[in-house]
């Protein structure tokens, strides 16, 4: 079943969380990955332990903040919210993900060069 | 920004790691947790639900080591690991830990003490501000000393007016004794120091800043000035109990009210720079008007002008110097003076140059002794260790992992080898300084300082590579499943490590080769130097200062006077128990000196251009036998008074000197007359030759005057005793009391301390390079040792084998011992060859020694073979008893 699934990208993952939590609010870090699976349709390979480096980075560079609380199920959990800077910085790299794609987008569809009509 | 706030709180990550790694404990958990929770709600079993929950979070250790990754900074993390790790494992292996750190402490401090020393009399510029513009001028060397290396007043201010390369030229009387100054406070008895007379501007130019009160001003050598005086730090501490409100007072000193104008800073002794291994405790201004007709008296010092370079000032001197006069009015006085310039830091040490790159070289010998050595030592721990690093390498590790742990062990090592060492050079240096009567510029202002710190790290770094490179490398290239199947003794690898320890100890015992071979030439030097025939023995003598007043209207009052008073002082002392002989002198040997001319036979016209002249003292009858010189002709009578025949001795090289000029008969120069220009003088005897200058010269000339008929300079009384010198001094003191009320509390000096100080520099180096010979053969020997107990240890099995198959004791001892003296015999060769090499180079430290002195070399060879074969023995007997059945069953 592993082949079938997506490597993620360098970078995407912490796009991503940036993304899911612009959407969802603040959530915790179970949250978060099982957010990430569903949306994917679960096609992305996702360890959910890595999500928590990628967690401190975007911490580090203040563009999420954390808190310790309770979850629903009244659990302890830490839970993270975007800031107005990720917020700012999730703009900035959801217009590059979109060039790029359209790019790669573009290029794929090339047809082969036979083929000018 | 951005960049920066993550670089920040990296760090700040680093710092914090526990709370740190704790929360995210937690989060995982709690992660974990509600996977679990999930995946029971979506219908699955409690175990699954706890498998899948796992399966999908991927590695527990993974996630948190990655999170670690971003969070902090992992190359940190790595080498503290590996810190912590080599720490831990240095303890385990305690031994071992302690050896190395101490054989590197030894060579680490030796390093940072000669360094030390090195870097305070060579290296650093003096303690003067512009310390570089500095310089000391006096004429070449010549053959009549001290009155031949100064200026006379005169002289002073025509080379002052007349060159143009300096800012200013100043000077001190030269002529000044120890013990010259007799202070009297209150009503108690007069306390005797030693004073220097500066010119007026002597502190202006040298830059140094008293640090109370003032310098002198050109006021105090003005006729009829008040008297006044500056002490020096040490002086007002012990004499005047630091007394804060000093500058001010006033004291009686050699009988004149004198004031105290000023202290001079810590900095400051006069001694260490100017006069290496006495002490001075005060400084009193000189008038050059006071002095105008005493001929040389005054040392010259100048600031050259900023940007002057010391050749031109050279010339400028040279220029100035011929037309200087010894006393203006005297016209056959002009012409004969000379003047070079040399910067005052060569003045000071640049003699000592050549010792104390000997002493460099001869520390960074041991300091390689100490680096090969330990090589071996972790050689063959890295051999115990080949399996621990072939185990990890196995785990995963990879070489370059290894490479680092192995360096972050020897820097370590090498870290506390230098932290010990800056333990041991500080309480060398202590001990150095505490050392006054070395006859070494400096060494008061010896210390550990950055430069000398810089210099630690560097060879304690350059240790650790040197000495961690070779087992390093060793290491690192082995081949990993090899290591790990070698397991027996006796195979590839261990033969391999076996044949560069050898290597490493004929090294060591090469190099420790050249160090005794050099500490050897060294010390017969100094031995040398300890047979030379003074032309006195020092033994069983002591001198003392002694106060007189001879205030009388006449010259002729004066000598009767001084006449009347010292024969009373002989004659008492002599009465004394014990006193074999006593007598008067003005300079003892091996001090100053002066001269007055150039007496020659009368009637016997003197080559020009001679430029010699006999040194001069002024005697007392008997004095030549307190000194023990032996005298050929009669000795002086207080007979020999002002009205009647002037009398002189000389001593045998001068009167060989002037026989050659008036065709004396051989041995014939005593009852001979002499002229000295102005009056005819009766050589009464001949004396044998002294050493005055130094005890390794040449012995120059020297005249004697009888003290009845002319002006000592001061009264050194000389006691010759059949008991220890130092039983005598009260005796002597308090009949110097009886005699002369203000008679000071004077030191009761040994002659024998005088030829002490005066061989105390070579005493010192050589002893010095006879501690790091020790210490290097030392070192040579526990590395022999190593070397063969190692061999020994491996070949436990073979040689159980060979004694099981009929090899006797002493067969096997025979064996080990062989292998010994291979690598001592090696070493020793090299190390001889070498040593030639070597001791050409310090040809120029030997004293009445050639470099090839064959006592030297074979005594070292021997002493050198004799502790090779000791350290191989101790291995030799253990090997001999290997019980061939506990050595057969045990692998």
């Amino acid at each position: 079943m592993g082949e079938s699934k997506l490597d993620l990208l360098q970078g995407t993952l912490d796009l991503m969380v940036l993304q899911t939590l612009a959407a969802m609010g603040t959530q915790h870090g179970y949250g978060i990955a099982r957010r990430i699976e569903q949306v994917s349709g679960d096609e992305v390979l996702l360890n959910q332990g890595t999500i928590y480096a990628s967690l401190v980075r975007l911490q580090q560079r203040a563009w999420i903040d954390a808190e310790w609380g309770i979850s629903d199920n009244n659990r302890k959990a830490k839970f993270y919210s975007i800031t107005d800077s990720g917020r700012k910085q999730l703009e900035k790299d959801a217009a590059y993900w979109q060039r790029l794609s359209d790019v790669m987008g573009r290029v794929l569809a090339m047809p082969p060069e036979g083929n000018l009509s | 920004m951005s960049t920066l706030r993550r670089v920040l709180s990296r760090v700040r990550s680093f710092f914090s790691k526990p709370p740190l790694d704790a929360d995210l404990e937690a989060e995982i958990a709690a992660h974990l947790e509600m996977a679990i929770e999930g995946n029971i709600q979506r219908g699955m079993t409690p175990l699954e639900a706890r498998r899948q929950a796992f399966i999908r979070f991927g590695g527990v250790e993974t996630a948190k080591y990655q999170q670690r990754e971003s969070r902090g900074i992992m190359r940190l993390d790595i080498l503290l690991q590996d810190i912590r790790y080599t720490v831990r494992s240095l303890i385990r292996d305690r031994g071992f830990t302690a050896v190395a750190i101490l054989i590197l402490a030894l060579g680490i401090g030796a390093n940072i003490a000669v360094f030390s020393v090195v870097n305070t009399i060579l290296l650093r510029p003096l303690p003067f501000p512009d310390a570089k513009q500095l310089v000391w001028i006096a004429p070449p060397p010549s053959k009549c000393g001290l009155s031949c290396a100064t200026y006379s007043s005169d002289a002073y201010d025509a080379f002052r007016a007349g060159t143009h390369s300096f800012q200013d030229v100043t000077g001190y009387f030269a002529f000044d004794t120890a013990d010259n100054l007799s202070l009297t406070i209150g009503s108690g008895a007069p306390i005797q120091a030693t004073s220097i007379e500066v010119l007026a501007n002597f502190f202006q130019l040298l830059g140094v800043q008293p640090a109370m009160g003032r310098a002198f001003t050109a006021e105090d050598v003005h006729k009829g000035a008040a008297p006044v005086v500056i002490l020096s730090d040490a002086w007002w501490r012990r004499q005047f109990n630091a007394d804060p409100a000093i500058v001010g007072k006033a004291f009686d000193i050699n009988g004149h009210q004198t004031t105290v104008v000023g202290v001079l800073p810590r900095s400051f002794d006069f001694g260490a720079i100017f006069s290496p291994g006495t002490k001075v405790d005060a400084i009193t201004p000189f008038s050059l008007d006071v002095g105008r007709n005493w001929g040389n008296i005054i040392t010259f010092i100048g600031r050259l002008k900023p940007d002057v370079p010391l050749a031109q000032a050279q010339q400028d001197a040279a220029i100035v110097a011929p037309h200087m006069c010894n006393n203006n009015k005297v016209a056959v006085s002009c012409g004969h003076y000379d003047a070079v310039p040399v910067t005052l830091k060569n003045y000071v040490s640049g003699k000592l140059r050549r010792s104390l790159v000997v002493l460099w070289s001869a520390v960074g010998g041991i300091l390689l002794i100490a680096c090969v050595n330990l090589s071996n030592l972790l050689l063959a721990r890295a051999a115990a260790r080949s399996k621990e690093f072939a185990m990890r390498s196995a785990l995963g590790a990879t070489r370059i992992r290894i490479v680092r742990q192995l360096l972050v062990e020897s820097l370590i090592l090498s870290g506390a080898g230098a932290v010990g060492g800056l333990a041991l050079a500080a309480i060398l240096l202590a001990w150095l300084r505490s050392q006054g009567s070395i006859a070494l510029p400096l060494l008061s202002s010896l210390r550990i300082d950055g430069t000398a710190l810089g210099w630690t790290l560097l060879i304690a770094v350059f240790a650790a590579v040197f000495f961690g490179l070779v087992p390093g490398l060793r290491m690192a290239g082995g081949n990993l499943q090899e290591t790990l199947k070698n397991s027996g003794p006796g195979s590839g690898s261990g033969r391999k490590h076996e044949r560069l320890r050898s290597i490493l100890v004929v090294t060591e015992v090469a190099l420790a080769c050249v160090l005794l071979v050099g500490a050897g030439l060294l010390l017969r030097s100094f031995l040398k130097v300890l047979e030379v025939d003074l032309g006195f023995e020092p033994q069983h003598a002591a001198a003392i200062s002694v106060d007189y007043d001879t205030n009388a209207p006449t010259n002729e009052g004066v000598l009767l006077k001084q006449a009347q008073i010292f024969h009373q002082v002989i004659a008492r002392i002599s009465s004394l128990p014990g006193v074999q002989a006593a007598g008067i002198v003005d300079y003892l040997p091996l001090g100053q000196n002066r001269s007055w001319g150039l007496p020659f036979p009368k009637g016997v016209r003197a080559p020009d251009g001679l430029n010699a002249e006999p040194l001069v003292y002024v005697v007392s009858p008997g004095y030549m036998h307190a000194m023990g010189t032996g005298i050929r002709g009669r000795d002086f009578t207080w007979d020999d008074g002002p009205k009647s025949t002037q009398v002189v001795m000389i001593n045998k090289a001068y009167a060989h000197f002037l026989a050659n000029y008036a065709k004396w008969p051989e041995g014939s120069a005593v009852g001979q007359v002499l002229n000295d220009g102005n009056k005819d003088l009766l050589v009464a005897a001949v004396v044998d030759d002294v050493h005055e200058e130094g005890t390794e010269g040449d012995t120059g000339w020297q005249i004697y005057y009888p003290i009845t008929q002319n002006f000592p300079t001061s009264a050194q009384l000389v006691v010759r005793t059949t008991l220890p010198p130092a039983t005598l001094a009260t005796s002597v003191l308090t009949t110097l009391r009886e005699l002369n009320p203000k008679q000071p509390a004077a030191d009761f000096r040994p002659i024998q301390a005088l030829v002490n100080h005066a061989n105390s520099p070579r005493q010192f180096f050589m002893l010095l390079v006879a501690t790091f010979a020790a210490l290097g053969l030392t070192l040579a020997a526990l590395g022999i040792y190593g070397v063969i107990s190692y061999s020994v240890t491996q070949r436990t099995q073979e040689i159980g084998i060979r004694m099981a198959l009929g090899a006797s004791t002493s067969q096997v001892q025979r064996s080990v011992i062989a292998k010994t003296l291979r690598l001592a015999l090696i070493g020793i060769a090299t190390g001889a060859i070498a040593s030639l090499l070597v001791s050409r180079a310090i040809a120029a430290l030997l004293f009445n020694t050639a470099p090839t002195d064959p006592i030297a070399f074979a005594a070292m060879v021997m002493l050198i073979g004799t502790v090779a074969l000791l350290a191989g023995y101790i291995p030799a007997r253990r090997a001999s008893r290997v019980n061939p059945m506990v050595a057969l069953r045990n692998n």
